[in-house]
């Protein structure tokens, strides 16, 4: 089974060079550590920045600069700064190549759900419905299943939907999958991990080829 | 030379009444407008609609208005951060209209641009979308979205002049840029206002047409939400 990091790591091996990336809060955010360094990958954070990079050193926090999930941070050589709607113009108009989020449920059709409860939670949506709306390559990270143990890959989303028909991939826990037109395609399995324990944990259409690969990270 | 300049916040919020609505700046508490925000708190101006990515934190930003009550609808894409203002949203207290962050920063660019409505993907298929016009462009569907008219925006920049030319700084231009221009009075509140003249003019982010009145803010606070760090190895 992977950790927080292993699905991070698992992520970042699809990042290849010269994309533009957007990393949505929590397991995404992780990514940015563990992506090749023999690669050039410019960080976007919807608030208004590229060229992110890590977190400042103890008393060079600046109120000024933060990402799209409050933190500080800092910027890299060749970083820029824009307004919101500069922003989400460059990620409706594809520039921005890859988006990862997290989500509270995916449905086999790749259908997304991540902004809210009704009755229970309200955050609001963010910019994750201007991003999976846009966004041609869209990468979920999460966990395969809520914390009462119910499955997150689901036939249908049962929450309010943040985009329709969107999602790509998935990295949990337990498993690699890609959404196909069929359903859950599952590609590689987590160490430890049998097909039988993925099954059980997918509500959804899993499709399982002859041969799953353990995930290598 | 049109006088932009105004001697205090006070001055600056001249003219706000209940019932109005308001353009806020910032993402977080990056870039807000906490001059302004603290005198609308003092004026007990009610009834209002707010526009802003978010609703602040219990006890800053907006958050302040909202715990006198002074806000009846607002206009926000994320509000995960403020207890009270979750609290009023799910007892009803508050009209809360959500909006795709993209969305919103659009809405508003759209009316600094004199354009009345445009068409984006995003929330299609969505409970946004309900009641929306939809349409098909290159194959994808689309909801058609409307400009805001508000009657005041408050914006937060770094330096601004005394032509109301405005630079940001890092991550605090945000909503500021899309707001200036956007209203009927734009106020913009600054770190540090110098004379017409001062400010190359290659570097001016909003030129001063679009900020109605402009004054050098005092004691920002500047507070950091999420303060992060790395540890020196």
């Amino acid at each position: 089974m992977l950790d927080k990091n292993g699905i991070a790591k698992r992520i970042a091996q699809e990042v290849q060079d010269g994309y533009y990336v957007n990393l949505g809060i929590g397991i995404p955010t992780l990514v940015a550590n563990f992506v090749r360094e023999d690669i050039s990958v410019e960080f976007q954070s919807e608030n208004g920045v590229l060229g992110m990079g890590p977190f400042p050193f103890e008393g060079a926090e600046d109120a000024d600069l933060i990402n799209a999930g409050k933190q500080t941070i800092t910027t890299l050589p060749g970083a820029a700064f824009f307004d919101s709607a500069m922003s989400f113009g460059m990620i409706r108009a594809k520039q921005v190549h890859l988006t990862i989020l997290g989500a509270m449920e995916v449905a086999q059709n790749g259908d997304i759900a991540n902004w809210k409860i009704p009755g229970v939670m309200v955050k609001g949506m963010g910019g994750a419905m201007d991003l999976v709306a846009s966004a041609d390559n869209i990468i979920v990270a999460m966990m395969h299943t809520n914390k009462k143990g119910d499955s997150k890959l689901l036939k249908r989303c049962s929450l309010p939907l943040t985009g329709v028909g969107c999602v790509k991939k998935i990295v949990t826990n337990l498993a690699v999958i890609e959404v196909t037109p069929e359903g859950f395609k599952l590609l590689e399995r987590a160490p430890g991990v049998s097909v039988a324990d993925i099954q059980a944990a997918t509500e959804g259409q899993l499709i399982i080829p002859a041969v799953v690969p353990e995930i290598a990270v | 030379m049109i006088q932009k300049v105004v001697p205090s916040v006070q001055a600056a919020i001249e003219g706000v009444q209940d019932g109005q609505t308001f353009m806020l700046g910032g993402f977080g508490l990056c870039g807000i407008p906490e001059n302004a925000i603290a005198a609308l708190v003092v004026s007990g101006v009610k009834n209002l609609v707010c526009i802003s990515n978010n609703a602040g934190v219990a006890d800053f930003g907006i958050g302040l208005m909202l715990v006198k009550h002074q806000v009846k609808t607002m206009v926000a894409s994320y509000v995960g951060e403020n207890d009270v203002f979750e609290q009023q949203m799910l007892s009803g207290v508050l009209e809360v209209i959500l909006t795709p962050q993209g969305t919103l920063a659009e809405k508003c660019r759209a009316a600094q641009a004199g354009i009345p409505a445009f068409y984006t993907p995003a929330g299609y298929g969505t409970e946004v979308a309900e009641g929306k016009e939809t349409r098909e462009f290159n194959g994808k569907m689309h909801l058609l979205e409307t400009a805001y008219k508000a009657d005041f925006a408050f914006v937060k920049a770094w330096k601004g002049d005394t032509a109301g030319n405005l630079i940001f700084k890092g991550t605090a231009r945000n909503f500021n840029a899309c707001m200036a221009g956007a209203a009927t009075i734009t106020v913009a509140e600054v770190e540090e206002l110098v004379p017409a003249g001062s400010l190359d003019p290659n570097q001016i982010h909003i030129p001063g047409i679009m900020v109605q009145r402009i004054f050098q803010g005092a004691n920002y606070e500047k507070r950091i939400e999420q303060r992060t760090t790395r540890t020196k190895v």
